[in-house]
Parts: C-alpha cells; structure tokens; sequence
C-alpha cells in the first residue's frame, strides 16, 4: 500500500528499504519538482507585483478588464466568471482527491470514473481560460496611444460617462490603406495587421462628438481612472499616435503595456500546466482501465499525479487573488 | 483496507472531526467555497469601510491576500495529504518557500515602491 511505512518496523536504517521522510522515492520527488515550480510562479507574481507597484497610480483596474459572462453580451459582470473558473478547477481538486482516496481502497471503478471527472474538470477550465484570452486578445472599446505610451480610453458624458467603443462615433473617411506584407511593398518591410479605424477617423470622430471625454490611466484617490475635461481631453487626443484595438504582447487598450504581457504569461503558463495537468491525468486514467495499478497493488501514481493536480489549483488561488481581486 | 486509519481527520485544530476521508474532503471543498464566495462577494461590494490603508495597502487588499493563504494551507494540508506526513517533510516543505517567496516579495515590492518614488518626485514627468 501506498501509505506510509512506521519506521519502527525496520530494525536498522542502514539496511536498506527505509524511506527518508517516511515518503517514497516518486512523492519525494513529486514534493522537489512542486517546490521548484512554485518558485517559479513565485518569480511570474513577484514581477507582477514589482511592476504594479512601480506603476500603482496607473496600473488597469481588473474589473474594468474582465467582465465578460458567455451569453450575456454587453452586461458588466466582473469577477462572476474567474470566480466560476475557481470553482470548477477546485471541484476537479475534490474530484482528483476521491480518486486519490478510492485508489487507496484498491477501488478502480471508482478511481477511473473519479479521474474521468477531472479531466473533465481540468478541460473545461482550460477551454474557459481560452475563452477569456479570446475576449481580452479581441477587445471592445478600442482606445487610442500616445507617443509616451499612455492608453486613452474614450466615456461617453451623456451616458454617466460609460464607455464607449470607437465604432460608435468614428466619421469614417473613404480612403483604403492597404496592409505592408512583403509581396506587395519593400521585400523586406511588413507590419501586423491594421486596427479598424485610422488615427484621423478617430481624431474626426472625437471632434464632432462633443459629449466625448477621455478615461486617463491614472488613479485618484478612491480608485478610480480620473475622467480629463474636455479641453484636456482634445490635448490629450491631439498627442495619440496609434490606435489600439484589443491586445498583444506590445499594446494593449486596457492601458500599461506590461498588464497584458503580465496576463499573457502568467495565465499562460498556469494554463500550460493545467493543460499538461489533463494530459497526464488522461495517461493515468488509460492505465487505471488497463489495470496496470491493480496488477502494482497500489495506486500510488494517481497519488503523485494528484499531487501535481492539486499544485496547479494551487496556483490558480494565487493568480486569481492577485490579478483578479487585488 | 482501513486506510482511513492512516488519515488525520481534524480540522480546525480539533474543532470538527470527520468520521472518514471521504467525508473530510467534502467538508474542506465547502470550507474552500465559502472562502472564495466571501472573497469574491467582497471584490464585488467593495466596502468603503475597507479602503483605508493600512501598512501601505488597503485593508481589503490584506483580506484577500489572508484568505489566500488560508486556502493555500488548506488545498495543501488536506487535498496534498500534507497533515499526513512526518514534520521533516512538512517543514522542508513549506519553510523553504515561505523563506524563499516572502524574501523575493519583500524586495520586489520595496524595490517597485521605491522607483514609483523616484518617478513621482523627479523633475521627470510622463505626461506625454
């Protein structure tokens, strides 16, 4: 059985066939490799937070980022849906752990249809997880850059000075510029993909709509984005120099550079281990129906596979405090 | 088998008992949901008694980060088996990365406090 040997039963511990730790070699070494990887979590967040704090008067507010429900359009939901995701990838947590527990009673049915459930769990959390990339990569609103790198977002002061996105009050202007790739300009010159609208049809757009004003990046006191007035708002816009749709790894709409770098690795790589996370349950799983665990006598693999499951959920209670509520 | 023997089944230091593992990890995923529910109730309301700042951060900020570790402590102690291993491995464990994390945070977040700092009080401004 997997559980742990009394080290009184062995006579001498030089004899061999005592554990160190009371713990066998494969979750000692399952206990190794969490330590190490947690410290590399721990390197992601501590960036994190350096860079926010660096930047804490300016840093994008999470609620006004990720407040996206699937089949509720245009409503402002923040935090329902990571909040949803915490749920399912804890629930998975539990599932695993009665795996773990099933294992330990020599039950493989119940180990198999446990394990089943995980990675259902664990797939439904990464398609979710895509599902918010899609959604942050595609942006709604839109905003505008300047040459220092400060993100103006435009709130419509008619409407309590709720956002609004730049297709709603751009003049379109009938001219088409064509996107530079290499076939149909200098060979050795390309350029991604273009935004919607031209700085100029923004610019237009902004000066026939009175109502208009600019969301700054900075925060004031009870944190919130300082709204500019009206003649800061048109020096403000007369500096911007690109648009911005959505998000990259260079610019983003939701405002400093490094949010959606920060997101982008993070969540990634914690979205890299769930995934890997599934793959391995997948293999244990194939194995528990092909009672390779049975034939061991012990279902101790399950165990270090859970350990590693549990690790990743781990984490996610660490990136969903600091980057979701904090 | 009578594995159940070989688990811990307190939480709480004692104050609820659980009659077998199974029965344990339900009742530490419904400790874990009220957790969460609270935290995010709270990252919704926003209370304003919890905005003031204390040690330079809100209050609400030091909430969360609390009842982060509470669930971290508990993901590991009992979904990790962690309360049932010997001390050794629990010590090596936890104190190396509570030494390690809490070290890396303290100098990071001193480090990006004191460039804010210097950006804020400098002749320099970004305002362009």
């Amino acid at each position: 059985m997997s559980s742990t040997i009394s080290s009184s039963e062995i006579q001498n511990n030089w004899d061999g066939g005592s554990k160190p730790l009371d713990a066998s070699y494969g979750k000692l070494m399952m206990w190794f490799f969490i330590v190490s990887d947690a410290l590399t979590f721990t390197g992601f967040l501590v960036a994190y937070g350096f860079s926010r704090f660096k930047n804490i008067d300016s840093w994008p507010i999470a609620d006004e980022v990720f407040y996206h429900f699937p089949f509720l359009h245009g409503v402002d939901a923040p935090m329902y849906y990571v909040a949803l995701m915490t749920f399912i990838l804890i629930f998975s947590s539990v599932t695993m752990v009665l795996a773990v527990d099933a294992g330990h009673n020599n039950k493989k049915n119940k180990v198999a249809v446990y394990m089943l459930l995980t990675i259902f769990g664990g797939a439904v959390f990464v398609g979710s997880q895509a599902w918010e990339w899609v959604n942050f990569i595609k942006g709604e609103y839109g905003a505008l850059e300047t040459k220092g790198g400060q993100i103006i977002q435009f709130v419509d002061s008619n409407n309590s000075n709720k956002r609004i996105a730049l297709k709603d009050f751009v003049v379109e202007i009938p001219e088409y510029r064509e996107r530079q790739k290499k076939n149909n300009g200098l060979w050795y010159l390309t350029e991604s993909s273009l935004p919607t609208y031209s700085l100029e049809e923004v610019n237009q757009g902004f000066m026939a709509n009175k109502n208009i004003l600019v969301k700054s990046e900075k925060i004031d006191e009870t944190g919130h984005k300082i709204i500019l007035t009206r003649e800061e708002s048109e020096l403000k816009v007369s500096q911007a120099v690109f648009v911005v749709e959505g998000a990259n790894l260079i610019r983003n709409e939701y405002g400093n550079r490094l949010f959606a770098d920060f997101f982008f690795f993070i969540t990634g790589f914690h979205g890299f281990h769930v995934f890997t996370g599934v793959i391995i349950n997948i293999i244990i799983f194939i194995n528990v129906l092909l009672g390779t665990y049975e034939k061991r006598g012990h279902y101790e693999m399950v165990e270090k596979v859970g350990l590693y499951w549990h690790f990743v959920d781990l984490v996610w209670v660490f990136v969903f405090t600091f980057f979701y509520l904090v | 088998m009578g594995q159940d023997n070989h688990h811990k089944l307190e939480i709480f230091r004692g104050m609820i008992k659980f009659k077998s593992n199974v029965q344990k990890i339900w009742g530490v995923l419904i400790f874990l949901s009220i957790v969460t529910a609270v935290e995010v109730a709270l990252g919704i309301i926003k209370p304003q008694v919890l905005m003031s700042t204390f040690l330079s951060m809100k209050l609400i900020n030091w909430i969360f980060v609390i009842l982060t570790l509470v669930k971290a402590y508990y993901i590991t102690w009992d979904f990790m088996h962690m309360r049932d291993e010997t001390f050794g491995l629990q010590a090596s464990v936890v104190i190396t990365l509570i030494f390690l994390i809490a070290y890396a945070a303290f100098i990071f977040l001193v480090e990006g406090n004191y460039i804010y700092d210097v950006m804020y009080e400098s002749f320099v401004s970004w305002n362009f």
